[in-house]
């Protein structure tokens, strides 16, 4: 059962030639097989081209090379162009597009000779906390099918606990990595912006968009994080800062760590086990050696209004080229402006419908002062809230989400409450640091919960490192849901 | 009552890049229909533009030589609309943060200097190409994109010959610092004119009319005097002018209204996520002030003071980039400036027009004409054998001594031919010859004339006159 394991434990037999790529590759997509017809992560999966890719990963390994990540299969987010495979971002609107490029990211797993697996499910563009909002289908949390798997990265966040990839790729607009990791029991790091490039990630939120690994340890984020991070002269918003090796950095003590805690993160309507949990975590890390402080982060009350304000506005103009025209669905009209109507109102559902509405609202004339302009200048209220912080802490310590996952249905019909939920995750979006999500503990009805462990810009090796750290010390992320 | 025009021109020039504005792809006129395009011009998912520095470099030339301020920061924005010629459905350029800000421009207008102010200069990507068939339209992307720059001038003009001066100094400009080809009929220059009357001392503009997308000069100059008389006539008949926005029909000559105020767009601007803004440093700014070409007017003023052409000589040869650069190259290889300046204003010009071919384009080099000058300077030849060896070696090219030679163009200086040559047209002209006893000196000219004639243009002019002179006796 090579599936159940870690990459690094995976790198480990790989070099030791206790196993091959093929091997693992033909466990992960047995798991499949078995179990995601109930779990419904995959969109789309050509086995025959995975067992190819592992082929020649072995292949490759037989003429010496090497590498973190040489032969181990990756799930990937529907939105993430992998050339010649379909990116459907989850909407019916790109239906029968087959992507002409690999996304960089993309391209350094294929480099380092990962096995590109299938197309995991999301909410439609990104849009959604909870993946029901994928135009394409139905996908459950591993630990209680009548339960969301959180989303938008709803699909890698299932296939990776439920075993049925060994890591995947997903991305974090507004917590679209680490809440689904939190709801599904996985690791989940949303990297600074600027830390891993987004060319080939079809943009929601130009300015908040980042790729990220979930992954079943730390260990394995951080060797995934190490692969797709640096430098890409193809996005100008990506950062010219050295990447360190993250891996090798994790040790198992945080002697010497100041982790802070913001009193604003334990909201009100809070679920008593999620508070518990966490602030049990907070107590280990102590014991680890950590300092606690307190920390405040008085502007993050904002983030909800503030994210739905510039996300939808970016996401209004990101989405307009979906127009029939060049490549997707296409529903014919008299002239282009009644086909693009046509083509819009077949292709996109409800929830991106009513973003583009709300984006195209707030950008109009006489209505861009009072909230665009405004909710940048709040946007920088709450970046200025994290850099004092840092300030006095090298990580700061909260949940990932006020409540486990809920039942599917729950929340479909209140669209506001659903946005309500990401008052944890946002503010790291809006300041454009990076924030890593663990397992901490599990509810009273098993279902998993989540530690946020918020870093500086950059520092993605501070919050790797508290996460090692406690993970070694705690086994929640041993724990797998029954099949 | 008396009304005044208030003109102002927003000229988009497409810059001279190898590349387009915001990816890799090459700029190329003419190529098979959507060659050149890639994941970021055809607005694919998950591309994202990267900002093409040499098309700053000559947004921010183009600045300098209008006299613009360069803005240390200036940021991109989005303009959303749709249509299938901007595959992204909106556009990127630069809302209120530009490149270039302020400037002016001096030119004559019917012997009169004028200076026309410039608000700004901003840098964006050009839209796709549409051409609608009967049932379809095709769009050609490998325009989408490419570097595109929008020179915005104040209001500042009053008539149709105050924006035609305007508009043939920038392009001139544009020309000379290497800024863009300028080929109108490419769509390299095009121009949104806004017109407005207002009664002469009325300090607030009028109702602006805009006239969108047009690249004749010709029709521009139409449009304006037409727009001008139809806004007089509306208000003189107790109307008012809409702010709106108009075509021009070339074929009836009139403006119609395609846009009211109403419904025009709402595009949305907001700041471009996806770049980064850009900041230019002064010692940049300062380095591209170093590498400013020459322009018309310096080269006008040089022409005159260095090279002692007169004013007239030195407008033609500068009129066009390409004919002063041939007239300085030539100027390196010989002193004759004026001769050569007489053969580019006369004999080349002529033969541009006659044959279809430019200067460029034939062979004749900057050395051989140079040598037909020194040929002339020093006798070998006279005029008009110049004009007869210039079209060969515009046509055919070669080595102008060999020519010469070959074809037998030199003059003839030699006593003993123009003695022979001089008695027949003395036997020949008897009422010539005595007209020019009796005092009539330009009857020489006839005698003159006859003696070229026999010559086939050798003789040497001047040793003819002075043969004929001492053979009448006088």
């Amino acid at each position: 059962m090579l599936n159940t394991k870690t990459i690094a434990e995976l790198s480990a037999m790989l070099a030791a030639g206790e196993c091959t790529s093929v091997d693992i590759v033909s466990d992960v997509l047995a798991a499949i097989n078995a179990r995601d017809g109930k779990i419904g992560a995959y969109l789309t999966l050509d086995r025959d081209d995975a067992l190819a890719q592992a082929k020649a990963a072995d292949a490759a390994r037989a003429t010496g090379t090497t590498g973190a990540l040489l032969g181990i299969p990756v799930a990937i987010k529907d939105l993430l162009n992998v050339k010649g495979q379909p990116c459907t971002c989850g909407s019916k609107i790109l239906e029968g597009y087959s992507a002409p490029y690999d996304a960089t990211a993309v391209a350094k797993l294929r480099e380092t000779g990962a096995v590109l697996l299938g197309r995991v499910n999301m909410d439609e563009f990104a849009m959604g906390s909870s993946t029901e909002n994928s135009g394409l289908g139905k996908t459950v949390n591993p630990w209680d099918a009548e339960r969301v798997p959180g989303g938008s990265s709803g699909g890698s966040a299932a296939c990776v606990a439920a075993d049925e990839a060994v890591a995947a790729l997903g991305s974090d607009t507004g917590g679209s990595i680490r809440q689904p990791a939190a709801f599904c029991g996985c690791v989940g790091l949303k990297p600074t912006y600027g830390r891993v490039s987004r060319y080939g990630l079809t943009a929601f939120a130009s300015s908040l968009d980042q790729i990220g690994p979930l992954a079943k340890t730390v260990k394995d984020a951080a060797l995934l994080l190490g692969v797709v991070s640096g430098h890409d002269p193809a996005d100008s918003t990506s950062i010219d800062v050295p990447v360190p090796d993250y891996a090798a950095a994790l040790t198992d003590d945080l002697k010497g760590m100041k982790l802070g805690l913001p009193k604003e993160y334990f909201v009100e309507g809070m679920d008593p086990e999620v508070e518990a949990a966490v602030r049990a975590a907070v107590k280990k890390c102590e014991e680890l050696g950590a300092e606690i402080v307190d920390v405040s982060l008085p502007n993050a009350k904002y983030a909800i209004a503030v994210y739905y304000i510039i996300a939808t506005a970016e996401a209004s103009a990101n989405l307009a080229r979906f127009d029939g025209i060049r490549y997707g669905l296409r529903e014919d009209g008299a002239d282009p402006i009644e086909l693009y109507g046509k083509t819009r109102a077949a292709g996109f559902g409800p929830e991106v419908k009513r973003r583009i509405i709300l984006g195209t609202y707030v950008l109009s004339s006489g209505y861009y002062d009072a909230y665009y302009l405004r909710a940048q200048k709040v946007r920088t209220l709450i970046r200025n809230d994290f850099i004092e912080a840092f300030k006095q802490c090298d990580a700061i310590l909260a949940p990932v989400t006020p409540t486990p996952a809920y039942k599917i249905g729950e929340k479909t019909g209140d669209p506001l409450k659903m946005y309500l939920d990401d008052i944890l995750t946002t503010p790291v979006n809006l300041a454009g640091n990076c924030a890593l999500s663990v397992p901490c503990g599990f509810s009273s009805d098993g279902l998993p919960i989540g530690l946020q462990i918020i870093g500086d810009s950059f520092k993605e090796a501070n919050i790797l490192k508290v996460g090692h750290a406690y993970e070694q010390a705690t086994d929640w992320h041993k724990q797998k849901p029954a099949f | 009552m008396k009304y005044e025009a208030c003109i102002g021109l927003e000229t988009h020039v497409m810059q001279k890049t190898q590349t387009k504005m915001f990816c890799g792809c090459k700029h190329e006129y003419g190529a098979k229909p959507n060659t050149n395009v890639c994941p970021v011009c055809l607005g694919y998912p998950g591309a994202l533009p990267v900002m093409n520095a040499r098309a700053i470099e000559l947004c921010c030339k183009a600045g300098l030589l209008l006299g613009c301020g360069i803005n240390p920061r200036s940021k991109w924005d989005r303009k959303n609309y749709f249509y299938p010629d901007m595959a992204k459905n909106y556009q990127i350029t630069q809302a209120d943060e530009p490149l270039c800000l302020g400037g002016q421009l001096t030119t004559e207008v019917a012997g009169e200097t004028k200076t026309f102010t410039i608000e700004r200069i901003h840098q964006e990507e050009n839209a796709a190409k549409n051409t609608h068939i009967s049932g379809a339209s095709l769009v050609d992307y490998n325009r989408a994109g490419t570097a595109l720059m929008e020179i915005v001038s104040n209001p500042c003009m009053h008539s149709s010959s105050d924006a035609l001066a305007y508009m043939t100094a920038l392009k001139q400009i544009m020309e000379y610092g290497g800024i863009s080809d300028c080929d109108l009929e490419k769509g390299h220059m095009r121009s949104d004119v806004n017109v407005s009357v207002r009664p002469v001392g009325q300090k607030e503009l009028g109702a602006k009319v805009e006239i969108k997308n047009m690249n004749s000069f010709g029709f521009i100059v139409e449009a304006i005097e037409y727009e001008i008389d139809r806004q007089i006539g509306v208000i003189e008949n107790g109307g008012t002018i809409d702010q709106e926005t108009r075509g021009y029909d070339t074929d009836r000559g009139e403006t119609f209204s395609q846009r009211t105020k109403e419904d025009a767009h709402d595009y949305r601007y907001f700041p471009e996520p996806d770049l980064l803004p850009v900041e230019i440093s002064a010692e940049q700014i300062e380095q591209w002030r170093s590498e400013l070409p020459e322009l018309p007017a310096q080269r006008r003023a040089r022409y005159v003071s260095e090279l002692g052409l007169p004013e007239y000589d030195a407008g033609v040869l500068t009129a066009e980039k390409a004919v002063s650069e041939f007239f300085d190259e030539t100027c390196q290889k010989t002193k004759q400036y004026k001769l050569v300046s007489n053969y580019l204003m006369g004999k080349v010009a002529s033969l541009v027009t006659e044959k279809e071919i430019s200067i460029a384009d034939s062979e004749l080099t900057a050395e051989t004409l140079a040598q037909v000058a020194e040929l002339v300077a020093g006798g070998t030849i006279s005029s008009s054998a110049a004009n007869e060896l210039i079209e060969v070696l515009f046509t055919e090219g070669g080595d102008p001594k060999a020519i010469v030679e070959e074809k037998g163009m030199a003059q003839v200086s030699d006593d003993s031919a123009l003695e022979i040559w001089a008695d027949e047209a003395i036997a020949g002209n008897p009422k010539a010859v005595e007209a020019y006893k009796a005092g009539n000196a330009a009857s020489i000219n006839a005698l003159m004339g006859c003696v070229m004639k026999a010559s086939r243009g050798k003789a040497n002019p001047p040793a003819v006159i002075a043969l004929l002179k001492k053979k009448l006796g006088a």
